[in-house]
């Protein structure tokens, strides 16, 4: 081959590479620190070796994120071409115009729309628009203890049992003087710390947030049963500070062997099952969270999502990203290079199907069943405006959800009676709902 | 001539201070001590962290192999670096024409500058927002320069402000009738004579501007976050990662710490130097 030709020929060759990567793009993703998204980090240079587009990570703790990409996101700021959003952000700022609809991804055959279960989809939809794409959805259920159940003569329950039922398990498996706990529940305040399990309790207890005029019902004796039922649980049977126990720190007590019982999310369970976190990873099984006047809403549901805000540059590159991050594919890859234990779960149907996922994951099964035993349209006994199990889907809801979260907080810190936290709480939930326009 | 001081008294003070100073620095002691440990270890009861587990350098090699330390040290380099300067540059000249020619308002104007640190941050965090996305400034380590210079703008005036105003008036005056010009006289006689103010008025800004978590955390994203944004990066309220989250913290905090230790005569003659002259 001459010298000219093979020159000519680089020439072309350099000319084709040149040609895919002109229009490569910075993308900019903004995101919390949890396990699944650290493996989506290792995993991203794949993507950007393959279109040739570079990824910028912006990593916030979840209450910074929130904050950030909802102070951006409302003043067209244009930062972050991807956000990392929960299922109560999706549908507000969906319906505000503030994220890029991604109905399109039903056209494409390969990425598979339908495999994604419809209620996670729902639940990141606002008026039949899809807004996000999800990565893992969960619910919560119970953990608990088989050598301890075993120990103490209590038969795991095959059906869900009531909140009456869980106390007297509770009570039986208390054991302070060995360091073991009959139960280990959030009490750090917060819409999504303490209120995430209160409000599936109070749901369970035939308590709602506001009827069917967006009055609140904080005062109802529903809601009273229901705090005064908590604030006896962990009083009795609970670890001692457990105003100061969010998921975390009874994620850690109930790894070190600390609690006999945890109604907590499902995505927990890979973390409690591997035995190389977890001092109870052999002697741990689940099942559904308790019901008292009602099964309805007794488990929340959440699903982390990504999604793209309106004002971002890059939509075209960044719905590539979103496709190949939560494709079929990519479920798989995590599975083959992370191991199918660490593949996030309640997503799509397709994954969960997967021989080698229930061969390493047995509780898949069960995380499914759990997620799909929820509804979050109709979440409650009695009728309700709104959508959401654990949380409202209303952007008042933080606020209120907060300062309900600190009243209850303090109620089971013995620093006001149940009563005084309700009063408070529907008086203020009262006055936001007025301010907002919500009551007339 | 010296006042006598008993052993009683001597020991009764080393023991105060000394605990005083151990409580002061057990939280970032604490925080070494879990960089150590792995994610297991370290949530363990605080005895069983310090008796019954294991020691490892783990949690700093993963931090650097998840994030660009370099990057983001550089970035606190440059905008506490920078906005001390910027704001050096500025409050000079400003302190000497209220020290030495005040005016009938200078009282009232210091107050209003010091007025400025009462409103809370967040109160003007959305126009700050709105004018840094219109002027393209979001996310660029020139916007962050300019705000941490203007926060950290009244402390400056006021402490060079109280270091000028130690110096007597007569020097000047003796260089302006040499023949110094007004700028002769502030680089040349006034700036020398407050040297060590000024090196404390530095220090302290660079090191208010590399602890603002505010601003810094608000007006960046990707390309100018600096290692206030790196910690948070590994806060998290589902999944536990104390011990990197601790590695991530001792890695932000070394290069100030290792500043400050290095630089604690000079800052202490500094914050001292009205006292003992």
């Amino acid at each position: 081959m001459s010298l000219k030709k093979v020159l000519m020929m680089s020439m072309t060759g350099f000319g084709l590479t040149v040609a895919s990567f002109a229009s490569a793009e910075e993308i900019t993703i903004a995101t919390v620190n949890n396990n699944d998204m650290i493996v989506m980090q290792e995993l991203a240079p794949r993507w950007e070796k393959l279109t040739g587009n570079t990824i910028n990570w912006v990593v916030l703790e979840e209450n910074v994120l929130r904050q950030r990409t909802t102070q951006d996101i409302a003043t067209n700021g244009g930062s972050f071409d991807i956000m990392f959003i929960g299922a109560y952000e999706a549908p507000i700022w969906g319906k505000n115009g503030w994220l890029t609809s991604l109905n399109d991804f039903g056209d494409d055959a390969d990425y598979d729309l339908e495999d994604i279960f419809q209620l996670v989809r729902n639940g990141l939809s606002a008026d039949g628009n899809l807004y996000a794409v999800p990565l893992y959805s969960e619910t919560s259920f119970t953990f608990y203890r088989t050598d301890l159940f075993e120990k103490a003569g209590i038969a795991a329950p095959t059906e869900q049992p009531t909140y009456t039922e869980f106390m007297e398990m509770a009570a039986k498996l208390h054991d302070p003087e060995n360091g073991i706990y009959g139960t280990c529940q959030r009490g750090k305040a917060g819409w999504g710390e303490n209120m995430a399990f209160v409000g599936t309790l109070a749901n369970a207890f035939g308590a709602r947030w506001f009827d069917e005029n967006w009055q609140p019902q904080l005062g109802s004796a529903e809601w009273n049963n229901a705090i005064t039922y908590y604030v006896e649980l962990m009083t009795k049977y609970g670890p001692p500070g457990a105003t100061a126990n969010g998921h975390n720190e009874n994620r850690a007590l109930f790894k070190d062997g600390k609690c006999a019982t945890w109604i907590d999310a499902t995505s927990a369970a890979n973390d409690i099952r591997n035995p190389a976190n977890s001092k109870v990873a052999d002697v741990t099984d689940f099942f559904q969270a308790p019901k008292q006047e009602t099964d309805k809403g007794t488990g929340w549901f959440w699903s982390w999502a990504l999604a793209i805000p309106a004002s971002s540059t890059k939509a075209d590159t960044a719905k590539d990203f979103l496709k190949w991050a939560t494709s079929k594919e990519y479920f798989q890859m995590v599975g083959e290079t992370k191991g199918w234990v660490a593949v996030p779960s309640g997503t799509r149907a397709s994954i969960h199907e997967d021989p080698r996922l229930l061969e390493a994951a047995p509780f898949a099964e069960t995380i499914k069943n759990a997620i799909f035993s929820v509804d979050p349209a109709d979440p409650t006994r009695d009728p309700v405006p709104y959508t959401g199990v654990q949380f409202v889907a209303i952007p008042e809801f933080q606020g209120i959800g907060n300062y309900v979260g600190q009243q209850v907080s303090a109620a089971l810190a013995g620093q006001q009676t149940v009563e005084q936290a309700l009063a408070n709480s529907q008086q203020f939930a009262v006055r936001e709902m007025t301010k907002a326009g919500y009551i007339k | 001539m010296a006042r006598s001081v008993s052993t009683r008294s001597k020991v009764l003070n080393t023991a105060v201070a000394g605990t005083l100073g151990f409580l002061m620095v057990f939280p970032i002691l604490w925080i070494l001590i879990l960089s150590l440990k792995t994610e297991e270890d370290a949530i363990r009861a605080p005895l069983e962290v310090l008796f019954n587990s294991g020691w490892t350098f783990d949690s700093y090699g993963a931090v650097q192999a998840r994030s660009d330390y370099f990057k983001h040290f550089f970035n606190s380099v440059i905008i506490s670096v920078g906005s001390t300067f910027l704001g050096l540059m500025i409050a000079i000249p400003a302190a000497w024409a209220m020290a030495f020619v005040p005016g009938k308002r200078t009282k009232d104007v210091l107050m209003w500058m010091l007025s400025t640190k009462m409103l809370p941050p967040v109160g003007v965090l959305v126009p700050i927002y709105l004018i840094f996305r219109d002027t393209g400034l979001l996310d660029s380590r020139l916007g962050l320069t300019l705000v941490l210079m203007l926060i950290n703008m009244p402390i400056i005036i006021w402490m060079l402000y109280t270091y000028f105003r130690e110096i007597p008036g007569e020097i000047l005056e003796a260089a302006r009738m040499d023949g110094a010009s007004l700028r002769s006289e502030i680089l040349y006689v006034l700036t020398p004579m407050a040297v060590p103010g000024i090196a404390s008025t530095v220090l302290l800004n660079i090191i208010l501007a590399w602890n603002e978590a505010f601003w810094t955390l608000n007006l960046t994203a990707a390309k100018a976050a600096p290692l206030t944004a790196f910690i948070a990066s590994y806060s998290s309220p589902e999944g536990l990662f104390y011990a990197k989250l601790s590695a991530a913290s001792i890695m932000a905090i070394a290069p100030i710490l290792i500043l400050g230790w290095f630089s604690q005569k000079q800052l202490v003659r500094g914050l001292t130097f009205g006292a003992v002259k």
